[in-house]
């Protein structure tokens, strides 16, 4: 410290021992972190490791238990969104804090903390949202805009307010490469106005790329401070981690054009089932066996009503739009898909994938009752316990999948966790086709790099897998094939070899509208 | 006075307390609360209100007696489901289940008492029109009320700052905590607004419509008032239309069954429903204006962490 009051500091912001237990966890754990004046601070950590926290302490949402908040040299108590406004932070949440039936003025409003009338608020926001280049509309309706426009409405909200201090919570984690490009020269230009940014990403290619320093939590507690531009990237994961993260391993396909297709979607188009989603327009795919196909695409492009045509949680009225290993499944239901080979794990962990108050053993039958009926259930259609039991203790020892009790209720486990026995309870199965949507989403790097190994090894065994994900860096590992979702269309998919970041960037964010063609011959 | 004007009177005097209710847990569903205790709060309005005017001899007393016990009584909802985060249907369900209850011991001893009736405006002059002399300027204040209480919510929904950070709390309670609003505050308010209302509206049945106490008087019109909320995809002045329609149609089929054409009365009886029903689903066909007045988080109880 040593800053004299008055005085301007060096140092923005400087937190010392904060400190945030929920129930009997210590979400943050004598935190400190400094922040200076024109610089880019990164804030690392996996999921679950206090990050938001943290940052949700700085902004006045949270309440810390112990520590210190030091803003400008001198201490301060941020005790609600308003204080934190007020001393000059602002913050870019990670799922937006936006209203969808209001406007982008009104919402931009809302944080404001004076009675500006809506009109001239439109017209700052729209003025300064050009001197930015991140054009907006301010009287569009925040339910109909993309995900990167609604970033740029809470970006723009917070620029307003001429912040100090912006915390940016994962911003990337929901737009394509040249948004974030677009994202990156903003930030640039905000530490060349002498605006002090904390930055929060598990990426760490970006963070190498933007930051000026870092600070690494790893459960709730800081493990380092270092200036990313000197680490590598596997140097960050290891202190983020806490050990070495095994390295995916994809050998390349071979033969794969004579393999049969297992999988194949054909013409399938689906009116959009409400308001908000999004028509799907003739889809056509083929997965072989033996291969990775990725479908990349940002959040909200078609990719969970496509998911929900493939496994059969929606029939279509064409039963050749979908056929699984030759048969005609358009119209079956999810039982009668998985009875013919298929397997599906959908993104929703709880409350889809599995029911959160029921135990593992028990969510295993709920997903596998048609296709192990012999092995599971007994005469007169009771449970067999026992085999079910052991086919989940096998799956949670297969998988590695950590647990406080021998069969604990699915909502009792970590997020990884709980992703690490469905996607292991699929496999068990050896299924001929394996459709996953987000595989890894909030899943841990250790963990995640066991889920892509094994999907990977399902291929190779002779499956076709079929993974949807918004991870680009996944996409890239395990693929053998990327195509990408935009706007309810399918990209013909790219050969692992051709595709780049920049090509599929370019697809995500819609550049061949309408460039659709039948992925390959029916073998 | 005409036929016709009579007619008019009538409606508008069936239409007051369904629209003062309705307008009263308008602003409470806005704000993302669900409050099925309307029918208690408003029969508990009436009878309070009928026992004030009685024991004072003041019907305005009274009205203000039906206000302040129908705010009170909503507090009991509010801090159920605002502070202890309860379920709120069932909740509201025993707070109607309550006031039945609760108003019938109030109103005990003055069952079949002749009550007090609020005045209706008088203008010498204006008054005296023909057609429209009693219909604008010969009203009861409670109907002057509940137009002016139509205007005024238009007016703080669409037009104030706390009307939009009201309408953005019912929208996504979790974003407006997390832009520091107090979420719980705001709703306390409107709970307690709408029970306010709900008292006003019951005020209107026990000291203009019908100055008596008889119990259960309110006969299912708050539950009316939650429907039209509804049906009315909870904009103001649909409120008002499909209240007057409903009026309309009670009090019109009213006078079918006087004619006796041999139309079955259960029939006649249900029409009022139906007509409602109908007329406001055709209305709120638009299912983007539909979805941007929906309040999302309506119903759902919630937590702030600190």
């Amino acid at each position: 410290m040593g800053a004299q009051p008055g005085a301007a500091a060096a140092n923005l912001l400087e937190v010392r021992g904060l400190t945030k237990i929920f129930g009997s966890l210590k979400a943050c754990d004598h935190v400190d972190l400094t922040v200076r004046r024109g610089e880019i601070h990164a804030l690392l950590g996996e999921n679950g490791a206090g990050k938001s926290t943290l940052v949700k302490m700085l902004f006045g949402s949270l309440e810390p238990n112990a520590g210190e908040i030091f803003w400008d040299g001198q201490p301060v108590r941020i005790a609600s969104p308003h204080a934190a406004r007020k001393l000059g932070i602002g913050m870019v949440f990670q799922h937006f804090s936006l209203f969808d039936a209001l406007t982008a003025a009104e919402n931009i409003a809302l944080s404001l903390d004076d009675d500006t009338p809506i009109a001239t608020i439109a017209a700052k926001a729209q003025a300064l949202s050009h001197s930015y280049g991140l054009p907006l509309d301010p009287y569009a309706l925040v339910g109909d805009l993309s995900v990167g426009e609604r970033q740029r409405i809470e970006i723009i909200r917070c620029l307003l307010q001429v912040p100090q201090l912006i915390i940016l919570d994962e911003p990337t984690s929901v737009l394509t490469p040249q948004e974030a490009d677009r994202l990156f020269e903003t930030l640039d230009r905000l530490r060349a106005e002498g605006k002090s940014i904390l930055y929060i990403s598990h990426r760490l290619e970006e963070v190498k790329r933007m930051c000026d320093s870092a600070t690494v939590l790893r459960h709730g507690k800081v493990v380092g401070h270092c200036d990313p531009r000197r680490e590598t990237a596997s140097s960050l994961a290891r202190m983020m981690v806490g050990n070495d993260v095994q390295a995916v391993v994809r050998e390349p396909a071979e033969g794969m054009d004579k393999a049969p297709v297992l999988l194949e979607v054909k013409k399938l188009s689906r009116a959009p089932a409400t308001s908000f989603s999004i028509p799907l327009r003739d889809i056509s795919l083929g997965v072989r066996a033996g291969e990775v196909i990725g479908i990349a695409g940002v959040a909200g492009n078609g990719q969970g009503e496509f998911f929900e045509a493939v496994s059969g949680e929606m029939a279509q009225a064409d039963a050749a739009s979908v056929r699984i290993r030759g048969k005609d499944a358009g119209r079956l239901s999810i039982s009668e898909r998985r009875r013919l080979g298929a397997a599906f794990v959908p993104e929703e962990r709880l409350g889809h994938g599995a029911a959160p108050r029921m135990k593992l053993s028990e969510n295993l039958l709920l997903s596998r009752h048609a296709t192990d009926d012999k092995a599971f259930i007994g005469p007169g259609g009771t449970i067999r316990t026992g085999a079910v039991d052991a086919a989940a203790q096998r799956i949670i020892a297969a998988m590695d999948v950590r647990k406080s009790a021998r069969d604990p209720e699915a909502a009792a486990l970590s997020g990884g966790n709980l992703q690490k026995f469905i996607i292991g309870r699929e496999l068990d199965r050896r299924p001929a086709v394996m459709v996953v949507n987000q595989p890894t989403w909030g899943v841990d790097a250790g963990a995640a790099a066991k889920i892509r190994q094994a999907l990977i090894g399902l291929a190779r065994a002779g499956s076709a897998v079929l993974v949807i994900s918004q991870d680009l860096d996944e996409l890239f590992e395990i693929s053998d094939a990327i195509a990408v979702m935009h706007n309810g269309q399918l990209s013909k998919p790219l050969p692992i070899a051709e595709a780049t970041f920049e090509k599929i960037g370019l697809l995500m964010g819609g550049a061949e509208p309408g460039h659709v063609e039948p992925a390959m011959e029916v073998a | 006075m005409g036929i016709a004007e009579s007619i008019l009177l009538t409606i508008a005097t069936a239409a007051t307390p369904l629209l003062i209710a309705a307008l009263g847990e308008l602003v409470v569903e806005r704000s993302g609360v669900l409050n099925l205790g309307v029918e208690g709060m408003m029969v508990m309005g009436a009878v309070c209100g009928f026992v004030a005017a009685a024991l004072t001899g003041s019907p305005w007393l009274g009205v203000l007696a039906a206000i302040v016990v129908g705010a009170l009584f909503s507090l009991l909802f509010g801090f159920l489901t605002l502070s202890v985060a309860t379920n709120q249907v069932a909740t509201g369900l025993s707070l109607t289940l309550l006031g039945l209850g609760l108003s019938g011991m109030i109103g005990e001893g003055f069952v079949g008492q002749a009550g007090q009736k609020l005045p209706s405006l008088y203008i010498p002059g204006l008054s005296d029109l023909p057609l429209v002399g009693r219909l604008v300027f010969g009203q009861d204040p409670i109907f002057y009320m509940s137009i002016a209480l139509t205007v005024g919510i238009m007016w703080f929904l669409f037009r104030t700052r706390a009307g939009l950070t009201l309408r953005s709390i019912g929208d996504n309670h979790a974003s407006a905590h997390a832009l520091g609003i107090p979420v719980i505050a705001y709703r306390y308010l409107a709970v307690m607004f709408g029970g306010a209302c709900a008292g006003l509206a019951g005020a209107h049945l026990s000291l203009v419509y019908t100055p008596q106490w008889v119990e259960n008087m309110t006969a299912g019109r708050g539950w009316i008032a939650l429907a039209l909320v509804v049906f009315a995809s909870w904009r103001p002045l649909r409120v008002l239309a499909g209240a007057y329609l409903f009026g309309a149609v009670t009090i019109g089929q009213i006078h079918v069954q006087a004619l006796g054409y041999g139309i079955p009365s259960q029939l006649l009886s249900s029409l009022p429903y139906l007509a409602t029903i109908v007329v406001l689903v055709l209305i709120s066909r638009n299912r983007r204006l539909t979805m941007m007045n929906t309040p999302a988080s309506l119903g759902r109880a919630f937590v702030p962490d600190r």
